[in-house]
């Protein structure tokens, strides 16, 4: 299971390293197809942390990044935005995102 | 799981299915009402062999009892996401999702050339998907651009989510079934219009406030179903076997290319078929 996020702990959390956030919401299905994926990619890369924001509970930081159609992934490295990806893009597009991240 | 999954209930699609099916793999086809497909329309098919005269409709309908015959399911549904998950694909259809090993594209052709700024909006208040992206835009003022019979459900569902919704569609009649609650707009040209995201549509030339634009046509493009796939000419690219650029997916029928014809549709989803099989016993 994937570690939420929430406004009080995000900034905090994309400050240092490679860091990809997938904002989502549980009536979502093309998030439901992301979310085993983004667990299987977490185990396999684990010198990147990826966290999940629940668009719902944290309107003001799907705001913050415009977040208008989900899944939405966005790629941080030392607290700045690289990439960003809309949509259930597949297994191996995210990986070779990933790699271009690190 | 399926092994394979079938997006169109088309001749291709259907004649994908029924070569699978003797193959002894499990099939789905996942498509919309056939009875919006121009073919159904046709009221006869003078150059499809051995059937001289048939109509649209009685062909189709043939071709759907054969596959179901065979064992395929023949399943009700929009797709409008594929994604590679690595051992298999997974496939969005509003709320439900589908699993399979292959992926066969039978979709057809979408006929209509894409809006100004469609592309550019993509993701940014521009979706294919209401069911999808619905509920972020409750409590704001969207567009539905109606290019298909079952929009008008569609934006019903968007009204029902709390999304301040109007619905623009061809010069015509209101749509049957469109919800009274949901203004009617017809307009012959849409354009899209936004800064960093959509803030509203040109309908005619007369500017719309909306934050939101769902278009909804027939044929969901193929590039919006699986990103980066890659296309030549408007068209899949595939080769001989009708692999296309993505592995473990095939294409086949109008999707392809010209001739839109169903004798090719039918050779191209038999060929299909055999390569999902082959892909199918590789793995």
């Amino acid at each position: 299971m994937l570690k939420h996020l929430t406004a009080a702990d995000f900034d905090q959390t994309i400050r240092n390293g490679a860091v990809v956030v997938d904002f989502f919401a549980d009536w979502c299905g093309p998030c439901r197809m992301l979310a085993p994926v983004l667990e299987s990619l977490a185990e396999e890369n684990t010198d990147i942390a990826i966290y999940k924001v629940n668009v719902d509970e944290e309107p003001d930081l799907a705001r913050r990044y415009g977040i208008m159609s989900i899944p939405t992934m966005l790629f941080f490295r030392d607290g700045q935005l690289i990439d960003k990806a809309v949509g259930a893009i597949g297994k191996p597009s995210i990986q070779s995102k990933l790699d271009a991240l690190r | 799981m399926y092994d394979i999954a079938v997006l169109g209930g088309g001749p291709a699609g259907l004649s994908a299915a029924i070569t699978a099916r003797a193959r002894g793999k499990s099939v789905a086809v996942l498509s919309i009402n056939p009875a919006y497909s121009g073919l159904w329309r046709a009221e006869r098919v003078d150059n499809y062999p051995g059937l001289p005269g048939v109509s649209g409709r009685e062909l189709i309908e043939r071709m759907a009892g054969q596959a179901k015959d065979a064992g395929a399911e023949l399943i009700r549904a929009r797709v409008t996401g594929v994604m590679d998950t690595g051992d298999g694909f997974l496939l969005n259809a509003g709320t439900e999702i589908f699993e399979a090993k292959a992926v066969i594209l039978a979709t057809g052709v979408v006929m209509a050339a894409k809006y100004p700024g469609e592309e550019e909006y993509l993701g940014m208040g521009v979706s294919y998907c209401a069911i999808c992206d619905g509920m972020l835009y409750r409590g704001r003022k969207a567009a539905v651009v109606g290019r298909s019979p079952d929009a008008p459900e569609e934006a019903n569902a968007l009204k029902e989510m709390g999304v301040d919704v109007f619905y623009t569609g061809l010069p015509a009649a209101r749509p049957e079934g469109l919800k009274d609650s949901i203004p009617y707009i017809p307009a012959k040209k849409v354009e899209i219009k936004g800064g960093d995201a959509v803030t509203g549509v040109l309908l005619d030339g007369e500017f719309h406030e909306a934050g939101g634009v769902f278009i909804l046509r027939q044929t969901v493009a193929p590039t919006a179903i699986l990103p980066g796939l890659e296309m030549e000419n408007g068209y899949v690219r595939t080769d001989r076997q009708m692999r296309t650029s993505a592995r473990g997916v095939f294409a086949a029928g109008d999707c392809t290319g010209k001739p839109l014809q169903i004798a090719k549709a039918v050779g191209e989803g038999l060929i299909a078929a055999l390569s999902a099989v082959e892909y199918l016993g590789g793995k």
